[in-house]
Order: C-alpha cells, then structure tokens, then sequence
C-alpha cells in the first residue's frame, strides 16, 4: 500500500491538463448543456463586441448626417443587442447552474461511497480533517473551475480573437499598437501566477497547522489548565500565525505585482492608440466615429486579456484540487473475498454495490457446524509499521468454544485491541486465518460476517441519532421496542428513558453530551441487542462506577450465557464473566486457562490481576 | 435544533448533572449575543488601524482618479486635440499624450501600494482577531467548554474566520471600488452635461431596488446554502471519526442514504444559489444595457443636433460602459458581505461570553512550606455548587484534608467526585463559600502559582501533536531530557515509550506512533509527576491501566510523590488501598469518611463493595 504523490516542482501545464481530464466521467452527463453554454457565452461576448460597431455606425452616419430616424434606428439596435447580452449571460448561467451542483454533489457522494469502504489502516494514516477538505472545499473549486475557467479560457480566446480581428480590420496600425502589451501581460501573469500557487499553498498548510493548534487546544483543554500552560499556547498560536500573515504578505506582494502590470500596460497602449488615432483623424485617414468604436472595442477587450491570468491561476488549483480529489479516491477499497491465496476456488467477488436478494455465494460454504472462533497460526503487522519493528501479532492460535466466553488479559500495549478488530476484518490477518463455525471469514462477505459478530470498542462512539436508533444499529432489521429495553436493560442504561425526549432523545456532536460511562453504556447495548453469535467487547466498563459495574456484571452473565464471546479485560470483575482466560503477551498466547487456574500457576497473569510481586521485573 | 421542541420545565435526569439542559443557551448555535456586539467587535478591530485605513482609502482614491480619466482624455483629444492638429498645433496632442502616460503609471502604481497596504491592514485584523478567539477561547473556563461543543468553537476560529477574511481580501475593496467609480463615472458625466448625468444616475434608482430585491432573496437562499453544507460537513466528519463502529455495524449502506438526503439538498439549495445569481446578473445588465442605449439616443440625438460635442458623447458612451460594469461585483459582495456578517455574530457572541473563572486582580502568594513536607492543606470552607442555570450539585459542605494525606473519593456516576475534584483545581469556582490552599483562597493565585500547587490527571489523556518527551514536557516545560526520562521509569512507563519506532522522539501523530489508551494515560501520570505539584488530583486517571500499571502509579505516589497531598476519585478499589482516607459520595454528599480500614470493618457501602472485590481475587 503505497501512496506515491506528485511532487509540486515537477508538475507542468501539461499534466495540470492531463489531471483535470480526469474530471471526464463526473462531467460526461451534463456535456451538452456546458457546450451549449459554453456557446451561448461566446455569443454573448460577440455581442458585446458588435455594440461599438453601431455606435460608429450611429456617429459616422446618422450623427453625421442629421438623421433624425438614423438615430432612433441605431438606438434600438443597441436597446435590442443590450437584451440580447444579458438574456444570453443569464441564460448561461441558468444552463449550468442546476447541472455543476449536481456534479459537485456526484463526486461528493462518490467520495463519501468510497471512504466509507477503505481499509480502517487507512483512516488509521488520514486525519478526518484532510479528508473533508477534500470533500468541500476542493470540490467548491472544482465547480468554480467548471462554471468560469473552463468556459471563459475558451469564451475569451475567441473574444480576443474576434475583438482583434474587428480592430485590424477597422484599423490595422491602431490594432497593433493595442496589441502590444497583450503578449507580456499574459507572459507576466503565467509566471507571478505559477509564484503565486507555490506561496498559497504554503499558506494553505500554514493555515492547516494553525488549525491543528486549535483544535488541539480545544480538545486538550482540561490539560492546559490543569498545568497553567494557555500562556505557552498562546504563544505557540501566536507565533503560527504571525508565520502566515508573513506569507499572506508575501502572497499580497506578488498579486500587486501582477495589478499593476495588468492595469498599467494595457493603459499605456490604449493611451498610444488614441494618440495615434488622434493624429489620423485630424489628419482625415480616420473617422471620429472609427477612433470611438475602437477604442470601445479595446476597453471591451480589457477584462478578457486580464482575466487569462487568473483564470490560469484557478485552473492551476482546480488541477491540485482533483489531484487531491483523485489520491483518495485511487485507494482500493476493501474487496469482497479473500484475495490471499484462496484461490478461486471459494467464489468470485460479487460485484462492488449490487444489492440482489440472492445470498452471497459464501453462504453456501458457510457455516458448517458448531465450533466457535478460532484463530489458526494467526500473525499480523500493521501495513504502515516500520519494516524493522516486530509484528503486532505473531502465531496467535486460541480456541474460543460454542457458547464460550474468553476473556483477553495482557499489559498495555500487548497486542489486545488489535487481536479483537482482527475478527470483525476491520484489520486484515497478514497470515493464518480465523474461522467462525468453521467458516474461514474470509471467504463470506463483510456483511455476512459483520452480522454474526457484535462489537463494543473502548472508545464508545455514539452517531448523530436518537438513543434508540443508536442502539437499535446492532439489530436487525425488524428489531423494536423490545430489543431496546432488553439492551438498555443489560447495559444498565435505563437512564436513556429519564432523557428529555426518552430514547428519541437526539446524542451525538449534534445533540445531547453525555457522560463517558453513559456512552460506553449505550456502546454496550448496541452490540448485545442484536442477540449476536459472536461477541467482541473491548474492555467494556472501563469507564464505568463500580456500582454500575456490579449491576451490568450481573446482567451481562445472563446473555454471555449462550454467546461465544472473546472480552478484553483489565479486571477481575470483568474476567471473572468470563468462562476461561488466555493471557496475551508480547503479541503471543502464552497461556490459556480459568482464572483461578491461571492465578495460582502463571506469575505473569497473577501479576497483571493482582499487582503481587513474584514477576520478577 | 432539538432545544426548540422541548417542552420547558421538563425534568432533567437528577443522576446527571453535567448532560446539557434542553433550555440551555449553548444548545444553539449563536450564543446569546448582547445588541450592538458585532458592531462593537468590528470598530474595536478597525480602531487601531484609522491611520492606515485612511490612507488606504486615499490610495484608492487616487487610483480611481487616475483610472477614471480616461475617458475624460478621449473626449478632450477628440473635440480639442484634433482641430487643434489641424491647425498645426501640437500642444494638446502632447498634453493628451503625457496626461494619458501618467494616468496609466499613476494608476498601476496606485493600485500596486494600494493591494499592499490594504493587505497588511487586513492581516493584522485577522490576526488581532485570530488571537482574541484564541485567548478568549483559553480563559473561559471548563464548564463552558463541557457546554460549548469543540466542533463549534474550532469553526468560530476556523471557516468564520476565513469567511471574513474572504470579506477583507475581496469583498471590500470591491465594495469600495464600485462606490467609488460609481460616484466618479457619476460626477463626471454630470460635469460633461447634466443632462446625459442625470438621465444615467435616474439608472441607479432600478439598480438600487435591484439589489437591495437580491441581497433580501440571496440572504434566505445563502443561509439555507450553509446549513446544507453545515448538516453534509457533519456526516462526513461523523462517519470518518467512528469509521470502526460504522464499519462493525455495517452502516455503510444507511450512512449512503443518509448522505444522499443532505447531499441532494445542499446541491438544490447551492443549485438555487447560482440561479438567483443568474436572475440577478439578467436584470442588472438590462437595467445597465436601457440606459446605454437610452443615452446613446438622447446623446446622438443632441450631437445631431449640434448641442452636444462628438467628443462628450464618446466619452460619455466609455463612462457608461465602465459605470455598469461592477454591476456583478456587486452581487458578488453581497454574498461575501452576507456570510460575514453571520461568522462576525458567533465570534462576537463567543467573545461575549464571560469566563467564570476569572483571574485575580492582585494575586497573592502562597506561604512558604510549613514543613519540609512538599504537601499542602486543603480546606473547604461551607462550599456550595450548582449550575448558573439551577439544579444543585453539591450542597453546602466543610472538609479539610491536612497536608500530605492521600484521600480517595469513589461514589457513584453523578455523586459529584468529578465537581469536588474540579472546584480543588479551579476548573469552577465555588457558588458559596471558598477553597483554601494552606490558608490562601484559590481565586486569590495566579495561574502559574495556582498550578505549583494544585495539578489535575484526568481520564481522557490527550496527546498533542508532537514527540512522546515534548508531551510529558507539558508538565514542566523547562525540564531536561533526563528528568522526563526519570519521570518517565518512576510510573512505569519508559519500557513502552523505549520500544516506539523513535523511543521518546517518536511523533505520536505519525506513523507508527499507535499508542493505546493505557498507554495514554501513563504519559498523561509521567506529565502530573514532572509538575510536581503539591497538590495531586487524580479523577479517574487510571481506568484505562492495567493492574500492574496502576500499581506503578501507586507507587510512584508512595516514593516520587510521597508527602504530597492527594485527591483520588477512582472507580477501582484497588486504587482505594493506598489512601490514608476514604469518602463515599452520594447525591452530592460525603456520606462515609473515615480510613480505609474503618470503613471496610464497618457495614456502610463500602464495606459491601469491598468484599466482593476481595472474592474476586481470591
């Protein structure tokens, strides 16, 4: 699994193209009404473009000549020319506006579809924040890119291209002099602008740091104050963002650089034809009314040049922005099967998103008989270790039996919580294999084998949701009311019908806060609600009082009774609902057996349970 | 959201406290903003910078002087320069030649200091602004960052600051400039002739209505564009943080649904945002375009008529063209202007906000130490708490705990531990009555004097950005290398930290830096050790250790820490074992209080819990 990213330096215009023709499939259905805006643009442009003609028209002929119907003709040329612009601009903007939300909501839900289904590992590496830039403000540019740039790059080129070709024809001297500055106003905005990407991205990280800094202040609130240190965050923002109003700066310096390149010599030249013009026409070579049209012309022509530039400039982020875009959306989601030497024997993959009402072909193979779970010389790394640190995991081979419950002991950082996400493949087994009943897990379907196994994680998360949907999660589908109250019943949450709104109570960053001990208890009734198969719980009650604990010790008993569970355990209370015990150390099984047993023969389990001395450490 | 469909009144589970009242102002959004506050915070920004705002202002002045007389030169080289040339006089040529060149340079320079100076004024007031969020956001005190969710305050210092400075950067000078040229193009075309002015300023009656029809309209549509994005943001970010449990629970094809529903309405909402754009844009420019022919018309007319010069018309028809293009960036502020306005009224209301714990004013010290005991005396004295919004906590009670005597408070979820470990620490201060610190009241320290003595470990250990030393570093900044690596070995926590990828130089962000949660928490103790304080409050620090961890723990207080006091709410009994003394809390009171001992030999409570947890290890 290796990310490559493109280096800033060595990326060009050609593959800044090449990138953003990526966009191809999100943009194919809504082609016709771009091009046909695109069209209407240019027309639209042309128009404006046609205004100073009839107004030659109107000096040279009808002024001149004291035509009174002359006057009225051209004015209503203009009043219809006029309408005829701001229908067709409104009319482009009409065309795309339904269209480019719809595109940037297609590659929003799309991003959303493909995240949901990668690795955990690999939001293990990406912060939640990155991945949500991603999804809003780089699909914003990436519509703005389709709404203006794209279409103006062209619109503009064949404005230019017409405007050019009416002021050479009207006058061809006049034309080149306006000319002129076009080529190093356009030389002067690639290069500032290329600057100019290289220190707004700089300042987009530094923007990225300052967030970090705040957020971390916030969520580390309670350390700051207990040790008296905000004065020292204070700082540390301070100095952060002292660093970016630098860079803004600097960034501020080049975009007046390139203002005032693109104010003054396009001014210059206009100033030159009118001299130029003026010369002619007193000289009788031009006509008053050529020299006005013209110089409408040029100033109609004015925004078209400058704006290449920035256009440019936005094209160039809209390209970094589908880069961004693309580097999440090439990681391979999680597959179907087994693609580790199973072979293909088991079945084919059933194609990513289908939701036909026939079973997946592992059921067949599935569950054969009674065996509970079972870990085969099971080792695991994680994909991003550092290659010369041992294996989280190494030759894990441990028998949890039908209607069992097995308790996971071991020092922190032994290898628990890892061991546990292996079942329900939130991590993938580097080698071995686990069954359940039998069956291998890799050879059902995510779905098959996430409905046969329940989880609680230490870190309790509660969804933007009522307490009775958030629990109600771990069921199926028909599950009521009285599911609820047995979970609620077991987990000890009665304190879910004293919410204001009982169990329709919203929680969530979105709704009511509650307490640690009041999540890891709802965390509990979603996964025995469903009546699992298998149970995995992590250190469940961690969190919770001991006269909590007592009580849900009590109920738990009750449903461990008939459900193969696997229990990460810190306590004595929490092995002792246990059936057996294995006591996991150094990534390895090194014992197995009840808790008195293990108490009284393994100086290391006799240690880690009751914090006596005989391990000699 | 939910707040509004609660019936007020209704009763709030008594078991917890903490939970957020349905009635509660931070359940909205906005906090309750005093009238005039945004206003207030918007001068109170600007106030430092009158000189330079001046000056810039005086800069854009000038370049629209420059800018602008373009035009004015057509018409003087058309109706002056050209008979003048062909009476072989040179004269205005050159002063139309010259007046043209400086224009073009005055206004390129102009515009070139104008970007820098506005740039750096708008910098300092977003970093002056940046800092006031942050410091304000520091010194409100705990219980109104229990309230305020982080999410909310970390978008107050993020995406409404960025919206304001979308504002500085472009909406203003925008706005400025539109004002400006349309006060220019207007003076001059009424100086060229009144009547082709006045017929042009009779435009800006429609385009007037225009706007102020648009800024009505995009006001709704925008505001129901960013609660679209608002609802899709949080999804994502929900999703993306419990990826585990969504995954265990097969969320994914519900998530999708979900998704879809918020998705689909933001994309009708920016889709409609973009139309009322395009609405907009359509009738600007048929105002704008009416009145370009309309004066054409009249103009031509006059020029027919001999009443006007040719040159005034063509200038004129080059005013008018200059006149109604900003138009659309007109429109383009509006939106800036409008999403401002709304970030600038949360950051006013959450800088409204009053910390509750303030500091003193004239700070005193603490006595020297008594003994040579590092411990200090703690004393309650008829404190009493509850929530400014009602419903008692702890009722009025005394304690006092002598120095050096290591106390254990358990109780259950609710009984008030955490509220009597937060008022020893000053995260709140008491409603009645005071804390004492060896005699001295706690609202009576500063900061750093206040922290030599009292230092809280709570359950959730987080981890800054940063390597595992920098993070235990917290708990005395200026320690060495040595003396983290000391603290470190005395809770047990070194031989883990040696193993990580770069031992205490590992990045606990990066790569390879897995740390787990009892692992968390030994760094959380080895920081509270290096602090040294003499007082030690450990609310549930241990929940996630393992027994031989808290046993390090424990005796890192027995020997490093020995001497101290301390407060210790645990959820353990093992934990209680050390104590010197024992409270049972209940409802907010301290139902039990005596030694360990005692209270096991007694027939209270504790007694009973104490048994079984016996049994179990036997």
């Amino acid at each position: 699994m290796v990310t490559t990213r493109a280096t800033d330096e060595d990326r060009t215009d050609r593959s800044a193209v090449r990138t953003l023709l990526r966009l191809w499939p999100y943009v194919r259905p809504v082609r016709l009404r771009l091009f046909t805006a695109a069209f209407v643009a240019i027309l639209a442009s042309c128009l404006a473009l046609v205004i100073p003609l009839v107004l030659k028209w109107m000096v040279d002929g009808p002024v001149a000549d004291r035509d009174p119907a002359g006057v009225w003709l051209g004015a209503l040329c203009l009043l219809l020319l006029g309408f005829a612009e701001a229908l067709l601009f409104g009319l482009r903007r009409w065309l795309v506006a339904r269209p480019l939300a719809g595109v940037e909501a297609a590659m929003r839900a799309d991003l959303y579809r493909h995240l949901q289904r990668l690795p955990v590992a690999f939001h293990d590496r990406w912060a939640s924040g990155q991945l949500l830039s991603r999804g809003t403000t780089d699909l914003m540019l990436l519509r703005m890119f389709l709404a203006f740039p794209l279409t103006f790059l062209l619109v503009n080129g064949v404005t230019i291209l017409v405007g050019v070709i009416i002021m050479l024809l009207q006058d061809w001297t006049l034309g080149l002099v306006i000319l002129i500055p076009a080529v190093p106003v356009m030389v002067t905005c690639v290069i500032f602008e290329r600057r100019y990407a290289a220190v707004a991205r700089r300042a987009q990280d530094q923007v990225g740091d300052l967030t970090t800094v705040v957020e971390e202040s916030v969520l580390g609130i309670r350390i700051i104050k207990g040790f008296g240190r905000h004065r020292s965050q204070a700082r540390a923002f301070k100095e952060l963002s002292r660093t970016l109003r630098g860079t803004e700066l600097r960034k501020a310096r080049l975009l007046a650089t390139i203002w005032g390149v693109i104010v003054t010599l396009p001014e210059l030249a206009i100033g030159a034809a009118l001299v130029l013009g003026t010369v002619q026409v007193a000289d009788g070579e031009l006509s008053a009314g050529t020299l006005v049209a013209f110089l409408s012309t040029a100033l109609a022509l004015r925004w078209p040049v400058d704006s290449i530039g920035f256009l440019l400039a936005m094209s160039q982020e809209a390209a970094t922005a589908t880069e961004r875009y693309f580097e999440v959306m090439d990681e391979t989601p999680e597959t179907e099967a087994s693609q580790r030497g199973a072979g293909l024997d088991r079945c084919a993959a059933p194609p990513r998103g289908v939701t036909s009402p026939h079973k997946p072909a592992a059921e067949n193979d599935g569950i054969r008989f009674n065996d509970g779970i079972r870990f085969h010389e099971v080792s695991f790394r994680y994909p991003d270790a550092p290659a010369d640190s041992p294996s989280a995991l190494v030759r894990i081979d441990l028998h949890v039996r039908p209607g069992e419950s097995m308790a996971l002991v071991g020092a922190t950082g032994s290898g628990k919580t890892t061991l546990t996400a292996l079942v329900p493949r939130l991590h993938e087994v580097t080698s071995g294999r686990i069954t359940l009943d039998g069956a291998d897990i890799t050879a059902m379907s995510r779905e098959q084998l996430r409905s046969l196994v329940a989880v609680a994680f230490e870190e309790p998360t509660l969804f933007s949701a009522s307490v009775a949907d958030n629990v109600l999660m771990g069921a199926s589908d028909g599950a009521g009311e009285p599911e609820l109250e047995r979970a609620l019943g077991v987990a000890q949450a009665d304190f879910a019908h004293a919410l204001p709104h009982g169990t329709g109570t919203q929680v969530g960053e979105q709704g009511l806060s509650l307490s640690g001990g009041q999540r890891q208890r709802l965390a509990l009734a979603r996964a025995v609600v469903g009546r699992p198969r298998f149970l995995v719980l992590d250190d469940p009650l961690s969190a919770l009082d001991v006269h909590t604990e007592a009580a849900v010790e009590a109920a738990l008993r009750e449903v461990l009774a008939d459900t193969t569970a696997l229990i990460v355990a810190h306590r004595p209370s929490t092995v002792l609902l246990a059936d057996r015990v294995a006591l996991l150390s150094g990534g390895r099984i090194a014992a197995v057996g009840t808790h008195h047993e293990l108490l009284r023969t393994n100086a290391e389990y006799a240690h880690l349970m009751a914090g006596t001395e005989e391990a000699d450490r | 959201m939910t707040a509004t469909t609660t019936a007020p009144g209704k009763e709030q589970p008594a078991e917890e406290p903490e939970s957020r009242r349905p009635d509660d102002p931070f359940d909205q959004d906005v906090l309750p903003t005093p009238p005039g506050a945004t206003a207030a915070l918007l001068r109170s920004l600007l106030a430092p910078m009158k000189a330079r705002v001046a000056v810039t202002t005086l800069l854009l002045l000038l370049q629209q002087a420059a800018v602008q007389a373009g035009p004015l030169l057509v018409a003087y080289a058309i109706d002056s320069a050209v008979p003048a040339f062909r009476r072989d006089d040179l004269g205005p040529l050159i002063a139309v030649a010259v007046g043209y060149l400086l224009c073009a340079l005055a206004s390129g320079i102009l515009q070139y200091a104008f970007i820098l100076l506005s740039a750096r004024v708008n910098q300092d007031v977003l970093l002056d602004l940046r800092g006031r969020i942050f410091r304000h956001a520091q010194a409100l005190s705990v219980d109104f960052h229990e309230r305020y969710t982080s999410g909310r305050l970390i978008s107050r210092s993020t995406t409404d600051v960025e919206s304001l400075r979308e504002l500085l950067d472009e909406g203003l000078q925008e706005l400025v400039t539109v004002i400006l040229s349309f006060v220019y193009i207007s003076a001059m075309l009424l100086w060229l002739d009144l009547g082709l002015g006045a017929v042009a300023m009779a435009s800006f009656v429609p385009l007037y209505l225009l706007v102020r029809l648009y800024r009505r309209r995009a006001a709704r549509v925008y505001t129901l564009r960013s609660t679209a994005i608002a609802a899709v943001i949080v999804k994502f970010v929900e999703t993306m943080n419990g990826i585990r449990p969504v995954r265990a629970f097969r969320r994914e094809a519900a998530n999708d649904a979900d998704f879809r529903v918020l998705n689909t309405r933001h994309e009708r909402t920016n889709g409609d945002a973009l139309l009322e754009m395009a609405r907009y844009v359509v009738g600007s420019r048929l105002v704008a375009n009416t009145a370009v022919a309309g004066i054409v018309l009249w103009g031509a007319y006059r020029v027919a008529g001999g009443t006007l010069a040719l040159g005034v018309l063509a200038a004129a028809v080059l005013y008018l063209r200059r006149l109604y293009d900003p138009i659309d960036r007109l429109g383009m502020f509006l939106n800036s202007y409008q999403s401002a306005a709304a970030s600038l009224e949360k950051i006013a209301g959450l800088l409204a906000q009053t910390p509750s714990v303030p500091e003193p004013k004239s700070p005193r010290r603490l006595p020297a130490l008594a003994s040579e005991h590092p411990g200090r005396e703690v004393v309650f004295d008829g404190v009493r708490f509850g929530y400014r919004t009602g419903g008692e906590v702890l009722p009025r009670f005394d304690l006092t705990i002598p120095a050096g005597q290591t106390v254990a408070v358990v109780g259950s979820t609710g009984a008030g531990k955490s509220t009597l470990a937060k008022l020893l620490a000053r995260f709140y201060d008491a409603s009645d009555g005071r804390v004492l610190l060896d005699g001295v009241d706690l609202r009576e320290l500063a900061v750093p004097e206040l922290r030599r003595g009292v230092v809280m470990v709570t359950q959730e250990a987080f981890l800054f950005s940063g390597t595992v030393a920098e993070n235990i570093a917290i708990g005395r900044p200026d320690a060495t290398r040595e003396e983290i690596e000391q603290a470190a070995k005395a809770i047990g926590a070194h031989d883990f930290i040696s193993s990580l990828p770069d031992g205490y130089d590992t990045d606990v962000r990066k790569r390879g830096g897995r740390i787990s949660a009892g692992q968390r928490q030994l760094v959380a103790f080895a920081r509270a050790l290096l602090a040294d304080p003499a007082v030690l409050i450990l609310d549930e620090a241990t929940s996630s250790l393992d027994i031989p961890g808290e046993r390090a723990v424990q005796r890192a207080m027995s020997t490093v820490l020995n001497g101290r006091t301390a407060v210790v709410i645990a959820h353990r009994l093992s934990t209680v074992e050390i104590a010197d003394r024992v409270l049972v809390m209940e409802h907010g009171r301290i139902v039990e209080d005596g030694t360990p001992a005692e209270l096991v030999a007694g027939t209270g409570r504790f007694a009973d819990l104490h048994r079984a947890w016996r049994d179990s290890l036997a």
